[in-house]
């Protein structure tokens, strides 16, 4: 294990952190936030201290950097930028305890947006948007924005393994020959989606300010409001540009891509976007069908009806009506919506439509050489033959993932909720969606939970985020042995 | 013509030995000094041993003073290089390059002046186009095509439950009720062409019959042979024939199966053929083709690396009462024995690939009044020929009754514009026509107006 290297990633992500929370503690200056500003100060103290002794012991670092170092950096990474980042909200006193603190950034940068904060309306402006913008940095990955700045490693290739840890999806592959290109590339499509998100919103007469806090909470699949209702409050409009752009950011980025160098086909026939498309489009008909006679007029049951399937398909989490109200049927959907997740290769959680995709065609495949045992046959996908590794690593996914589903669900009921409380507790942490059903639905948050549920779940929702392995690997014996 | 052959093979010395007996020029190049040596023992050819790609054998090989190089070594990057610096030295020499790989058939179809090729042949490929041919036309032991297409030359088995068997030429036209024509008959290993009313078939009795293409439908139902369309497939063996054949009939919609025993090859398959059913198998296992599925298969294409297998699988598969058969061999030196046999229909590429550099020298030979394509049917013991009619060409526009060919020669088909004639004594071609001549002397025919005494 190469620990000076790690230290130096670590530093360096301290570094980047510290000068992302910036920002709001201008915002909180400039509101004149007394005690918001303490606590980003305090906060920028410590991690530069932190960042600049890593710096300092970790000089020159021998180059070995391999898979196992890879996985257990980005765990380790997310682990102490949790850490540190949820210090504003302690020291401020805005969020008392610290468990709940670390709760609600793990749940800021792994997307998810499940809060346990009762009124978010009181929080002060600084603190409202380092818990957005924390969505925003962890939705693309934090590791990855560091390829995209620094030409780390020199040629060598093992920014591969940071990639394959960080991004989604059961084949991580670069778009260019180069990782900073590629990580670049990525950003880039990133921060232009952001931005448009954000004009369209402002065109539609929010304050910048919020505009800016919901265009990050949607860009990264996050979720977290800044009003007590979500997005119940905002006009038609804004809640229609929202479902647009929560879906778009649930698509395989290197579709964008290919829409840049105009590869319109490759685009047009990529079965994992057709699928995911299709899924959205038949659960919207299937909840419409459903909601007769729930809302007024056929247009507010559609707006409403799409708006929640893309919020929980994106695994996002954002809301504009309390579906904890609706039929069981829809309620239902929305529950199978939060396992399948989106795009691999996108900001959203979940199992992954791409994971869903090869599982079903694995299935097929299977069932045929049951019938006949001597038939030779591959899965393929958009036309290309699937390595039997990564078919088999798709199926350890899911075992694992039900796995730690079930350990998970154990550990919570311990609370003594309900049993649709607690599922849809993990269900909605584990795949990074945020507010769940009955007692952690829409209008409630997580604060019901005990500090035992709570660590647990704020584990569940990093294991989520980093596809199970990296944080699976700190818990393996061979990981830490010498050799 | 000067004529020079790289890479003394199976290929090469066939084409050796047909080039060298229609006397051409022909010089031998290949790395092996045995081979070489055995050529120009039993050939009338020169020798250079050599790197047929390397500059300095080609220019002693006399590429300067040629007119024609073959490129058939077992390499095609070797091919390749050897076309295109012999082009590269002497611009006026017409090449052919066997290629075979098919990841190359794009480039050098899109690439053909870059590299210097005239022409490229890939012998699997063209067996499998051959195959799937018959395939179409289950009924129809080989189909030749002239005219662009418009013209054909089928080959057909009298058996003992055929209509045929017994009739006489004359009687033929009140049975089949389309007008064709029988240009040659192959019987006991010797092939005649039938020219009185009198003659009648006997069972066993191989007929080489000309028709236009859009009659064959009419000719197979009247005369018994139930057309019923293919539409499932066996085929035997996973090689590049298959591959190409599968490829081809998966495109019209045939289900395929291939049965292959080597495992990786499978995968390869499996991945290249999304619409076939790959099985990993021994194909010598006969339980296996019947758990497989054979007898619901309406044609079974034996295609393994071993001629043995290939025809015990065919004749079982025969016996067994699979509608069609097609059997891939290797090497078909022995037609006689081959012919005895119950294989149905016998596809060989090196035959075919043969017949093809064949037809491009002979069309080469001189270009004006010279056939446009020359097939060899019966076994080889019949030339078919597709000539074009020009200002050269005498006895344009007159009846054929007046005039006077040659005893062996028939004049099978004369095609105008989109219409195909079967002539007769009043039929007539005149400028532009296309007319297919078969003839049982081989190599007597050089240009339409040799067909007159």
């Amino acid at each position: 294990m190469n620990y000076k290297m790690m230290g130096r990633f670590i530093s360096q992500i301290l570094f980047i952190e510290g000068t992302l929370m910036l920002p709001p503690l201008c915002i909180s200056l400039y509101c004149g936030e007394a005690m918001a500003v303490k606590g980003f100060v305090c906060t920028l103290i410590l991690i530069f201290a932190l960042a600049g002794i890593g710096y300092l012991l970790c000089r020159g670092a021998p180059s070995a950097f391999y898979a196992k170092e890879g996985l257990v950096c980005v765990a380790v990474c997310w682990i102490v930028m949790s850490l540190v980042g949820c210090l504003p909200f302690y020291i401020s006193r805005e969020i008392p305890k610290y468990v709940d603190a670390l709760f609600e950034i793990v749940s800021g940068f792994t997307t998810t947006g499940a809060s346990v904060v009762p009124e978010v309306e009181k929080l002060s402006k600084g603190i409202i948007y380092w818990r957005s913008f924390s969505h925003w940095i962890g939705g693309m990955g934090v590791l990855v924005f560091l390829l995209a700045l620094a030409p780390s490693g020199k040629g060598t290739g093992f920014t591969m393994h940071l990639l394959r840890a960080e991004s989604p999806g059961p084949d991580v592959g670069k778009l260019v020959p180069k990782m900073q290109n590629t990580a670049a590339i990525l950003y880039i499509i990133y921060v232009v989606l952001t931005v448009l998100n954000v004009i369209f919103l402002v065109l539609g007469d929010m304050p910048l300010f919020e505009a800016l806090c919901h265009a990050f909470g949607t860009a990264g699949t996050g979720g977290f409001g800044i009003k007590n209702d979500s997005l119940a409050g905002y006009s038609p409009y804004l809640q229609n540009v929202t479902t647009v752009f929560m879906i778009l950011f649930g698509v395989n980025f290197s579709c964008y891509y290919l829409l840049l160098l105009r590869q319109w086909l490759g685009v047009f026939k990529d079965e994992e976007l057709r699928l995911y498309l299709g899924i959205i489009l038949g659960s919207i008909v299937l909840i419409v069908l459903n909601l007769r006679g729930y809302y007024d007029t056929l247009g507010e049951t559609v707006r409403h009806a799409a708006f929640q399937v893309g919020s929980i398909i994106t695994t996002t989490g954002y809301t504009t009506t309390n579906y904890d109200l609706w039929p069981t049927f829809s309620k239902t959907i929305l529950l199978c919506l939060m396992v399948i997740g989106a795009c691999a290769g996108s900001t959203g959680g979940g199992l992954k439509v791409a994971r869903l995709l090869l599982l079903l065609k694995g299935l097929r495949r299977n069932i045929r050489q049951m019938l006949n045992p001597r038939k030779v046959e591959v899965v393929r996908n958009n036309g290309k033959v699937v390595d039997e590794k990564v078919l088999a690593n798709t199926n350890a996914y899911l075992a694992a993932y039900m796995l730690i589903l079930f350990i998970l669900f154990t550990i919570i009921s311990l609370d003594g909720y309900s049993v649709g409380t607690n599922l849809s507790a993990v269900l909605c942490t584990f795949n990074n969606i945020g507010p769940g059903l009955e007692a952690v639905g829409p209008i409630c948050n997580f604060s019901i939970y005990s500090d035992l549920s709570t660590l647990a779940l704020t584990w569940g929702m990093l294991a989520g985020r980093l596809e199970i392995f990296p944080m699976l690997v700190l818990f393996s014996k061979s990981t830490w042995s010498r050799n | 013509m000067n004529i020079i052959i790289a890479g003394d093979g199976k290929v090469g010395s066939t084409l050796t030995r047909q080039l060298t007996q229609e006397g051409y020029n022909v010089t031998v190049i290949d790395s092996d000094a045995k081979v070489l040596q055995s050529s120009v023992e039993r050939y009338d050819v020169i020798s250079v041993h050599g790197n047929c790609a390397a500059m300095r054998v080609l220019q002693q090989a006399g590429v300067m003073e040629a007119d024609l190089l073959i490129a058939a070594t077992s390499e095609d990057e070797i091919n390749l290089l050897c076309c295109t610096t012999a082009h590269g030295l002497n611009p006026k020499l017409h090449t052919i390059a066997r290629i075979r790989n098919p990841e190359y058939t794009e480039q050098i179809y899109k690439m053909r002046d870059i590299f210097g090729l005239s022409m490229a042949i890939n012998p699997e490929k063209q067996a499998a186009a051959e195959i799937e041919r018959l395939l179409k036309y289950p009924g129809f032991l080989r189909r030749d095509v002239f005219a662009k297409g418009r013209t054909e030359i089928v080959e057909l088995r009298v058996d003992k439950n055929s209509k045929l068997l017994g009739v006489r030429l004359a009687d033929m036209p009140g049975i089949i009720k389309c007008r064709v024509l029988i240009c040659a008959v192959l019987r006991n290993g010797s092939a005649l062409v039938p020219n009185s009313g009198d003659f009648t078939f006997q069972e066993n009795d191989r007929i080489f019959v000309t028709a236009p293409t859009k009659d064959l439908t009419i000719l197979l139902k009247n005369l018994g042979i139930i057309t019923r369309r293919v539409r499932q497939v066996m085929v035997c063996g996973g090689g590049r024939v298959s591959f190409y054949l599968a490829s081809a009939l998966e495109h019209s919609g045939i289900s395929v199966q291939i049965i292959e025993k080597d495992y990786d090859r499978c995968l390869d398959l499996s991945g290249m053929l999304p619409n076939t059913a790959i099985i990993h198998g021994d194909c010598s296992d006969l339980e296996l083709l019947e758990s497989e599925g054979v007898s619901q298969c309406d044609a079974l294409v034996t295609m393994t690396g071993e001629d043995e297998l290939n025809m015990i699988i065919s004749l079982w598969a025969g016996s067994a009462g699979v509608p069609q058969v097609i059997t891939k061999l290797g090497h078909a030196s022995n037609r006689s024995i081959i012919d005895s046999l119950n294989l149905g229909s016998v596809v060989c590429p090196k035959e075919l690939c043969v017949n093809n550099i064949l037809r491009y020298v002979r069309a080469m030979q001189n270009q004006t009044g010279a056939a446009v394509s020359v097939h060899t049917i019966a076994d080889g013991q019949v030339e078919a020929m597709e000539f074009l009619v020009d200002e050269n060409t005498k006895h344009c526009g007159t009846q054929l009754k007046y005039l006077n060919p040659k005893s062996n020669v028939l004049l099978a088909s004369i095609t105008h514009g989109p219409k195909t004639e079967i002539p007769n004594g009043e039929s007539m071609y005149h400028l532009g026509d296309t007319v297919v001549v078969v003839t049982t002397d081989r190599g007597a025919i050089r240009q339409l107006n040799d067909i007159f005494a």
